[in-house]
């Protein structure tokens, strides 16, 4: 099988992170997986973790994290300056995306808020 | 600044010009790339922008569909996807794009072909499985294209920032540092040149009056020994002459007398 390639990991509630599996984007081998379900008992100590194990490891490519998710580590996210993995936002299901919150986007529409004026 | 430890030569010169010119030609050629970067840039920053929007509709429709097979249809399989053991389906390899010399990654999603078996919706429901299953492929892929542009938004990002930082170096203080050096050994060229024409100047002065104090002192003597010269011969015509003009003299009168009387 060809294992070249790099993953994609997920960070979310269990309606994100099922869909994704479903679609074939998990990865579980006898120790590790590429995601992690965030439920209400979550504490942000293990998402930090989760996050911090999954951009250290050098077979993903990217990082998919619900936005909900990724306000409560966002101090991480502020400080993260990698290229590869990239993080990515992205909604769930019970909070709808907000691309304010995104630094991403804040700075595109700053760009292009300021190309346009 | 630098320019009072520069020699001021005719090298010196020479090397400085070469080196302005560099100077100038790399400038030109950075705000070239500076320029390609800056469109890419917003061609980027706009993509990313339409994607987002169409990535919320997608997670929306994906979101629905797996409400609907999991709630309604096939029972909750929910946990069931989530414990079983699998290798990643769908992967994605990086490529790189090259835009003016910045190298990009893309992300390329490819499926390993290992398409995931479990009996999911077998009891019922198994159409809306998998159409759900279809949306969220769908919403991988458009995730894998936002996180390629997203990266590359970061990496030219800092490529742009490097670049222009350069582009205002070269404008703003190599390219001045070079022309004042240059022109400041211009003018202790030109300094150099005035003093050695003055010297000049000066020399030749100096020798036209010398020369002409000789010809001077040459011609006073010239004039003394003509004067001695002349001298003796008056002296000595008047000596031998003297009886010529009397016996001239006496001819004369008896001439003219002959011709007007």
């Amino acid at each position: 099988m060809d294992e070249s390639g790099k993953l994609i990991a997920i960070i979310g509630d269990e309606d994100t992170v099922t869909g994704f599996l479903l679609a074939g984007v998990g990865h579980r081998t006898v120790n590790t997986t590429n995601f992690l379900v965030v439920k209400n008992d979550t504490t942000v100590s293990q998402i930090e973790d989760a996050f911090n194990r999954l951009t250290a490891r050098d077979d993903i490519a990217i990082v998919l994290i619900n936005q909900h998710v990724a306000n409560e580590i966002r101090h991480l996210l502020g400080s993260y300056s990698k290229t590869i993995p990239t993080v990515l936002e992205i909604p769930s299901k019970d909070v709808p995306y907000d691309p304010e919150q995104d630094y991403i986007m804040q700075r595109i529409n700053m760009m292009l808020g300021a190309g346009q004026s | 600044m630098s320019a009072q430890q520069v020699a001021p030569t005719r090298m010196a010169l020479q090397m400085y010009k070469g080196k302005l010119l560099g100077a100038k030609k790399g400038y030109e050629l950075l705000k070239k790339k500076s320029d390609a970067l800056k469109a890419r840039f917003r061609k980027i920053a706009k993509q990313i922008h339409e994607l987002k929007q169409v990535m919320r509709e997608d997670a929306a429709t994906a979101f629905f569909s797996l409400t609907q097979a999991a709630q309604y249809v096939a029972g909750d399989f929910r946990g069931k996807v989530l414990d079983t053991p699998r290798p990643a389906a769908v992967r994605c390899r990086a490529r790189t794009d090259n835009v003016a010399g910045v190298k990009l990654p893309v992300f390329e999603s490819y499926e390993t072909g290992s398409e995931a078996k479990d009996n999911i919706g077998l009891a019922g429901g198994g159409q809306k499985v998998g159409q759900c299953r279809d949306k969220y492929k769908a919403w991988v892929e458009n995730l894998i294209k936002l996180a390629s542009l997203q990266t590359s938004f970061v990496t030219m990002d800092e490529a742009l920032k490097v670049t222009n930082r350069r582009v205002n170096a070269l404008e703003n203080v190599t390219i001045p540092r070079m022309e004042g050096v240059i022109s400041y050994i211009n003018r202790e060229l030109d300094e150099l040149e005035r003093e050695d024409f003055t010297r000049l100047k000066k020399v030749v002065e100096k020798k036209r009056e010398a020369a002409a104090r000789e010809q001077a002192l040459k011609n006073e003597l010239a004039a003394a020994n003509k004067l001695l010269e002349t001298d003796e011969a008056l002296a000595a015509s008047a000596a031998v002459s003297g009886g010529d003009d009397t016996m001239l003299d006496e001819f004369d009168t008896q001439e003219q007398g002959d011709v007007y009387f």
